[in-house]
């Protein structure tokens, strides 16, 4: 045994330091409060502390860090989108994906894979050429590619044309990636908190304060007391209604669960990532080797996170179609996150009607890969007071200016 | 399989029937605000909690009212639409 080993087992303190700092008492007051701690709350934190020097900064989770949708979601990255302003926004959301385990150096396995978007139908194949030829004028990379190129891309998906539903075309996009979203969580909140931030898990927020005319944000009453803050910043996909009608917010989002599940882990099989609008399935393979797979949304709102068979029976009835193998696999784990779903399709964010009080949320089934830029965008909204050029467009009151992002490149519109 | 009691039809399996959203009074188009239409044609109460909801079984085309909770899914009463709309919606002509 090599003896600095040995030395290090014996050492009273070990080099090794903590993830997280423990979780301090909480202040009075803070210049900025963020309600949230997943993806895009500890991604903002990170983003006001080393863009724009903010460091006197809380972040609030009712429960722990990064264990809602950040943890639900499928892990899928794409810039594909139909709508200029949708597509510039992904865009920045990748460019900052790329290097993102060296900025917040730990390793996010942000692993590109390529994403093939399925056609069954005629009608399908239409779509998806004009996607792809939106995207190329948009400067994404994206095309239409035929069976033969399917089969080279993916050698082990059924191309047979004896199934229900056989697959006539893709749009391809290869920048296409998976990350691992967990690491995503806490590579912002341990960068976040060497920069001075602090991280306060099991600290739900109850209440808002404002100033006496109602017009100014002042703090926030949790189950831990009471804190001031100068700014406010809301980041919680799921319960958006609720926390926004403590503000006096009346929000366009309904909540609606997105089921998912896991298989048990196999040897590299598949390596794009395949996605069917028209069969409401898609499926990767994480880097450990398990099928990470979805379908279509619940068919009602709904906060509970239960499993159904009815979602696992729709899923598989078509996913054995392309992968008849899988029908060996056993299931491991399944779950269902709470989207916010849109009527656009696109997010709300920026400031609101209530003076600092600053909102993200309307994250349907596009909020993981939207991380980095939402906490890029959002902390230069909360510290500038102004919103960034790239949300402009996703402001809250788009709605009742009638001024609406129709976004159907999203993943929950069928084609 | 989860049951919905069709005030029509019976129990019967969720899958059949659409939801329709919650169920709001509409404001008179002809004079309502801008603001006020947006807010009725976009904005949710979303509650965390029982909602009232239009629902339709598809294979009768029969619309009808549903009262749930969202927390706990549980489908708490459902009937008829004329329980709550029990005159005809008339608005002035142009």
């Amino acid at each position: 045994m090599p003896l600095g080993l040995l030395k290090y087992g014996l050492a009273r303190r070990y080099p090794a330091s903590r993830h997280f700092p423990i979780r301090p008492p909480l202040k009075d007051g803070y210049d900025v409060v963020i309600i949230g701690g997943g993806g895009h709350g500890l991604a903002a934190a990170w983003h006001l502390a080393h863009d724009h020097g903010v460091t006197d900064v809380a972040v609030l989770d009712k429960g722990y860090l990064g264990g809602g949708n950040t943890a639900r979601n499928t892990a899928i990255i794409r810039s594909n989108y139909l709508t200029p302003e949708g597509v510039a926004f992904y865009a920045r959301s990748m460019d900052l994906w790329r290097d993102l385990s060296a900025r917040l150096r730990i390793n996010i396995l942000y692993s590109q894979r390529g994403h093939l978007t399925l056609a069954h139908t005629d009608a399908a194949v239409r779509t998806m050429r004009w996607r792809a030829e939106v995207n190329k004028h948009l400067d994404v990379d994206s095309q239409l590619i035929w069976p033969d190129e399917i089969a080279r891309l993916a050698p082990t998906m059924s191309l047979s044309r004896s199934v229900r539903y056989p697959v006539l075309a893709a749009l391809y996009h290869p920048p296409g990636a998976i990350a691992r979203h967990d690491a995503v969580a806490w590579g912002y909140a341990r960068a976040a908190a060497r920069k001075g931030v602090e991280l306060h898990p099991q600290t739900e927020v109850t209440g808002l304060l404002t100033s006496p005319d109602g017009s100014r944000i002042t703090g926030v009453e949790t189950t831990r007391g009471t804190v001031r803050a100068h700014r406010v910043l809301q980041a919680v996909a799921g319960y958006s209604g609720q926390v926004a009608g403590m503000a006096g917010l009346k929000l366009p989002i309904r909540s609606i669960p997105l089921q998912a599940c896991v298989s048990q882990p196999l040897k590299p099989f598949l390596d794009p990532i395949i996605v069917s609008g028209s069969l409401h399935i898609y499926i990767s393979q994480s880097a450990r080797g398990e099928f990470v797979m979805g379908g279509a949304s619940d068919p009602y709102p709904l906060y509970s996170t239960r499993s159904t068979l009815d979602f696992k029976e729709g899923l598989f009835a078509h996913m054995l179609e392309l992968f008849p193998a899988l029908s060996e696999v056993p299931i491991m784990r399944q779950w269902a996150g709470i989207t916010d779903m849109t009527p656009d399709f696109s997010p709300v964010m920026g400031p609101t009607p209530l003076e600092g009080y600053y909102i993200d949320a309307g994250w349907g089934t596009w909020g993981f890969k939207a991380t980095p830029v939402c906490g890029e965008t959002m902390a230069h909204t909360v510290a500038t007071g102004r919103p960034h050029p790239l949300i402009e467009s996703f402001a809250l009151s788009r709605f009742a200016r009638f001024d609406q992002v129709g976004e159907k490149g999203a993943a929950s519109v069928g084609q | 399989m989860k049951l919905m009691p069709c005030p029509l039809n019976g129990p019967r399996n969720i899958q059949e029937f659409v939801c329709g959203g919650e169920v709001h009074v509409m404001p008179d188009p002809r004079t309502v605000s801008d603001e006020a239409w947006a807010s009725h044609v976009f904005l949710q109460d979303n509650p965390a909690g029982v909602v009232r909801e239009w629902w339709c079984h598809v294979a009768t085309s029969y619309w009808f009212i549903a009262e749930r909770n969202t927390v706990t899914d549980e489908i708490l009463r459902t009937y008829p639409a004329a329980e709550v709309f029990a005159k005809r919606v008339e608005f002035a002509e142009r």
